[in-house]
């Protein structure tokens, strides 16, 4: 017993020829149906090519047209030619122009000859399909679809519609279940007779001559009424993307198609010259009878579609600019934003990157200058300190440096003077850590002795509008950021409780807690300021119910605080 | 986008195709060999002057790729490159000694070529000094990508400009003929690039790299744009709006996904930045016929002066495509 082809071509003729002439040179029958869209010298030309060979013949041409019945009609012509011509052939295998055998002919015998009684084709009911393209599942067969779908896009989704509008249904003949899957099959040939000779089969013909694509489904269907043995799978290594396009294969393929152990491959790119070369050499086959398997192509066509419509999370490119709120993943890795800490503490930054090992940078959103990480001038992905360049595009700076980055956490130092403009892109991006201690912009200004009252007082008054306006984007239902707030005065109560939580958060498998605390700053005489600035008739409220003047008599803190107690 | 507006475009491609038409009169066919063209070639146009000595490696780049014909625009040459282009078996030539800045920047004479022999062939217009890479440049020819753009209908695709330097001032190294140029300029800026979208054409407006970070740093908004969109399977009435920075009608300028998805896309790998600088914006800053005043080559003047040195320590250095890819410059999107 052999195995006999047909094969469906209309493009690259030469190539399927080269194709046919393997399989008939191999001993294997085949049919060769030309569309009849092809010009009449490309399939003269094909006819020439493969004049020699006795068991090549050509069945009768159709116009096809994709996802139409012409498909179907084309396979049941070059089937009956196959089977009426060649009595010896036990399986028929489908396959199109653009397919390439990957594996020696005597295996693929071999391996059918082991299985007799078998059919390989795919067969599922649509309720277990979730490849169906274009949301047409079940309505596939319970509407009429006469017209084409590339050529007349309009009338199809017209007709759809008002079909569905009207409540329309066509009734399924009875005694068959719709059942669906790859165009591309091998049947046993008593399977395949009884499809063709099925008394029925003028009924079946009606039906599905005006199905949604039944080269999909037509075989796939009526094998289940006559065969005894379905193995429902395709013996022909084919994969679609997420539009229902097949992936083509390329020279740089040749190995992993090798490793794949299929029979057959589609669709080749025509031009792939060092696949036509290598698949085409009649090698002796192995012994082995391995079984296909396509796993790792699978996972390369997989990973492909994911690209093309998850992207890559956080990366902002020429051919990848999300709108808002399909970013997926606004910004690539998680990163810490400290709030205020660097005016509480001395050294803030130098302190938590030697606790978190992560980067620590100060405030890169500075009015001055970026104060990138070691006051370096330039970093990761050749981000320079230039305030003009990061002022330019705010939002894209710090995608950047979360990009650059990634697999190291960043942390960096934020407040009201800073560049404002990523409030809210940082607040609704579930990357973002912020902490935050309100009203800690008064100890620096406190500080700042050097400044005249006057001047203080109109400072303090901006910051504490910025700072409100922040914390009221920060307080609002939209936020996806892990935020916390503690006005000053809570904070410095008890400030190693807090920032353990956020130590925990950024590193929760740290090995030790930090014995060192930071330091923190001067407070003397603090209270008399925020006296003066509510003198001056400058509410601080963000600095929270600081202690009054008199009070005042905590000199302990300016010591470290140990964490240990 | 009000029907006004859509109007307004129509009205101005129009005016670039009639100015392209018009000014076909000032290119004089030097070698025409264009009859040699198949419907099936993917051809290359470019505009050029006094770049002899960039030819020999610019052709081999492209013809390595598989490009079927070279149509180029000389614009008054002095160096011989006219007479290598016109003895070179798959170039067709013409000449014009007319302004460069008149035909705004060489687009009006390109515009009209590609109406021309651009129609419905799959066209890469780039500058003498852009080499593109996609993916999977090194193991597919370039009838593999526009085969596969031809699959899914899509008839534009974008290609960043990727600025490439040497480490240490850029006439350190003399840069031979028939020399590959990125073995001596084989530095980039990896992740500082700034994108925004132009709301009027669609397109992504990019600025970045090494000009940027050395030259504009404190006027970025002049900064050179560095999106492109040099292959587009043409048609007679589609028009390069500026440079090839973006097309009329703007749909051919959506070749980014806007729904978290990554479009294929490759780069144009810039390579001015070499031993020939000098000399060029010594001769530009005369003749005053570029861009904006040339302020591009003023600016190149003063950096050349001052700092020749664009290089960083966290400059990366140029290895192949699937590197680009990794560092998210450009990307397969759906081929594998």
């Amino acid at each position: 017993m052999s195995v006999g082809f047909i094969m469906l071509c209309h493009t690259a003729l030469d190539r399927a020829a080269q194709v046919a002439r393997h399989f008939s040179t191999a001993g294997c029958p085949v049919v060769i149906h030309v569309d009849r869209r092809a010009g009449p010298a490309a399939f003269d030309g094909m006819r020439a090519a493969l004049g020699d060979l006795r068991n090549v013949s050509f069945c009768a041409r159709f116009t096809c047209e994709w996802g139409t019945w012409s498909l179907t009609r084309a396979t049941i012509a070059a089937a009956t030619q196959l089977l009426d011509r060649h009595p010896d052939i036990g399986h028929v295998f489908l396959a199109s122009g653009s397919c390439l055998p990957l594996r020696p002919i005597d295996e693929l015998r071999a391996y059918l000859a082991a299985r007799p009684g078998t059919d390989f084709i795919e067969s599922v009911t649509t309720a277990d399909v979730g490849w169906t393209v274009g949301g047409l599942d079940e309505e596939r067969f319970t509407l009429s679809f006469p017209f084409a779908f590339r050529r007349q896009r309009r009338l199809f989704d017209a007709w759809v519609a008002v079909q569905r509008r009207l409540g329309y249904h066509r009734a399924v003949p009875k005694g068959i279940v719709p059942h669906l899957g790859s165009q591309w099959w091998c049947l046993t040939r008593s399977t395949l007779s009884a499809i063709l000779t099925d008394p029925r089969r003028p009924e079946f013909d009606r039906y599905f001559r005006r199905v949604w694509i039944p080269d999909e489904s037509y075989f796939q269907t009526l094998a289940r009424l006559h065969s005894p043995a379905i193995e429902s799978r395709s013996l022909t290594l084919s994969k679609f993307d997420y539009t229902g396009k097949p992936y083509s294969f390329y020279d740089d393929h040749l190995q992993v198609l090798r490793r794949s152990d299929c029979f057959v491959a589609r669709k080749i790119w025509p031009h792939a010259d060092r696949l036509y070369d290598a698949f085409l050499r009649t090698d002796p086959p192995r012994g082995e009878l391995v079984e296909p398997n396509p796993a790792k192509i699978d996972r390369l066509f997989a990973k492909a579609g994911e690209r093309r419509t998850l992207g890559r999370p956080g990366l902002y490119m020429q051919s990848r600019f999300p709108r808002q709120d399909r970013e997926n993943g606004k910004t690539a890795a998680p990163y810490s934003v400290f709030h205020g800490f660097g005016d509480v503490f001395e050294n803030f930054d130098a302190w938590l990157s030697k606790v978190t090992g992560g980067r620590v940078h100060g405030h890169i959103f500075g009015p001055d200058r970026v104060e990138l990480a070691g006051g370096e001038r330039i970093f990761n992905g050749a981000l320079t300190d230039s305030v003009a360049l990061r002022d330019h595009n705010p939002r894209m700076f710090l995608t950047n440096l979360i990009w650059n980055t990634r697999g190291e956490r960043q942390c960096f130092m934020f407040g009201p003077r800073d560049n404002q403009s990523c409030n809210w892109f940082m607040a609704t991006d579930p990357n973002a850590q912020i902490s935050v201690v309100t009203g800690a912009w008064a100890l620096t200004l406190h500080r700042n002795a050097a400044m005249p009252f006057e001047k203080v007082r109109a400072e303090a008054a901006r910051l504490q509008r910025i700072e409100t306006e922040h914390l009221s984007i920060l307080r609002s239902m939209y936020v996806k950021a892990r935020v916390r707030i503690w006005t000053l005065a809570e904070f410095v109560e008890n400030p190693m409780e807090p920032i353990q939580t956020i130590l925990d958060e950024i590193s929760p498998r740290a090995p030790r807690r930090p014995s060192e605390a930071p330091r923190m700053r001067d407070f003397a005489g603090f209270s008399q300021f925020l006296q003066k600035l509510k003198n001056q008739g400058m509410q601080p409220v963000l600095v929270g119910d600081f202690p009054a003047p008199s009070e005042e008599a905590r000199p302990a803190q300016r010591q470290r605080p140990y964490m240990v107690r | 986008m009000g029907i006004w507006q859509r109007y307004r475009l129509r009205l101005r491609r129009r005016r670039w195709r009639v100015r392209a038409w018009y000014r076909r009169r000032e290119l004089t066919p030097v070698r025409d060999q264009t009859a040699q063209i198949r419907a099936d070639s993917v051809l290359l146009f470019a505009t050029l002057r006094n770049e002899r000595v960039r030819l020999p490696y610019f052709l081999r780049h492209y013809r390595n790729l598989g490009f079927g014909h070279f149509l180029f625009v000389d614009n008054g040459s002095t160096d011989g490159s006219l007479e290598y282009l016109s003895a070179q078996p798959d170039v067709s030539v013409w000449s014009t000694q007319q302004s460069y800045k008149a035909a705004r920047f060489g687009m009006d004479w390109i515009n009209g070529l590609l109406a021309r022999y651009g129609h419905e062939h799959w066209c890469l217009t780039v500058d003498i000094d852009e080499f593109f890479v996609y993916p999977f440049c090194d193991t597919r020819p370039i009838r593999a990508l526009t085969d596969w753009l031809d699959t899914y209908r899509i008839r534009s695709f974008s290609a960043m400009v990727l600025d490439m330097y040497p480490k240490g001032p850029v006439d350190a190294v003399p840069y031979r003929e028939g020399q590959d140029p990125f073995e001596i300029a084989c530095w980039f800026d990896s992740g500082n690039y700034m994108i925004s979208q132009n709301p009027r054409f669609l397109n992504l407006w990019i600025q970045g790299g090494p000009r940027a970070r050395t030259m504009f740093a404190d006027a970025p908004a002049k900064a050179p744009s560095l999106n492109k969109i040099p292959l587009v399977r043409w048609h007679r009435s589609y028009a390069y709006e500026s440079s090839t920075h973006m097309l009329l009608p703007r749909g051919l300028n959506l070749v980014f996904d806007d729904g978290g998805g990554e479009k294929a896309s490759g780069c144009l790998l810039h390579a001015k930045f070499l031993s020939t600088l000098p000399g060029k914006v010594a001769e530009e800053l005369v003749r005053n016929e570029h861009f904006a005043g040339g302020r591009e080559y003023r600016a190149y003047d003063a950096q050349l002066r001052s700092n020749p040195d664009l290089w960083t320590k966290w400059s990366e250095k140029y290895i192949n495509w699937r590197q680009l890819e990794i560092l998210g410059l450009m990307s397969k999107g759906n081929w594998a």
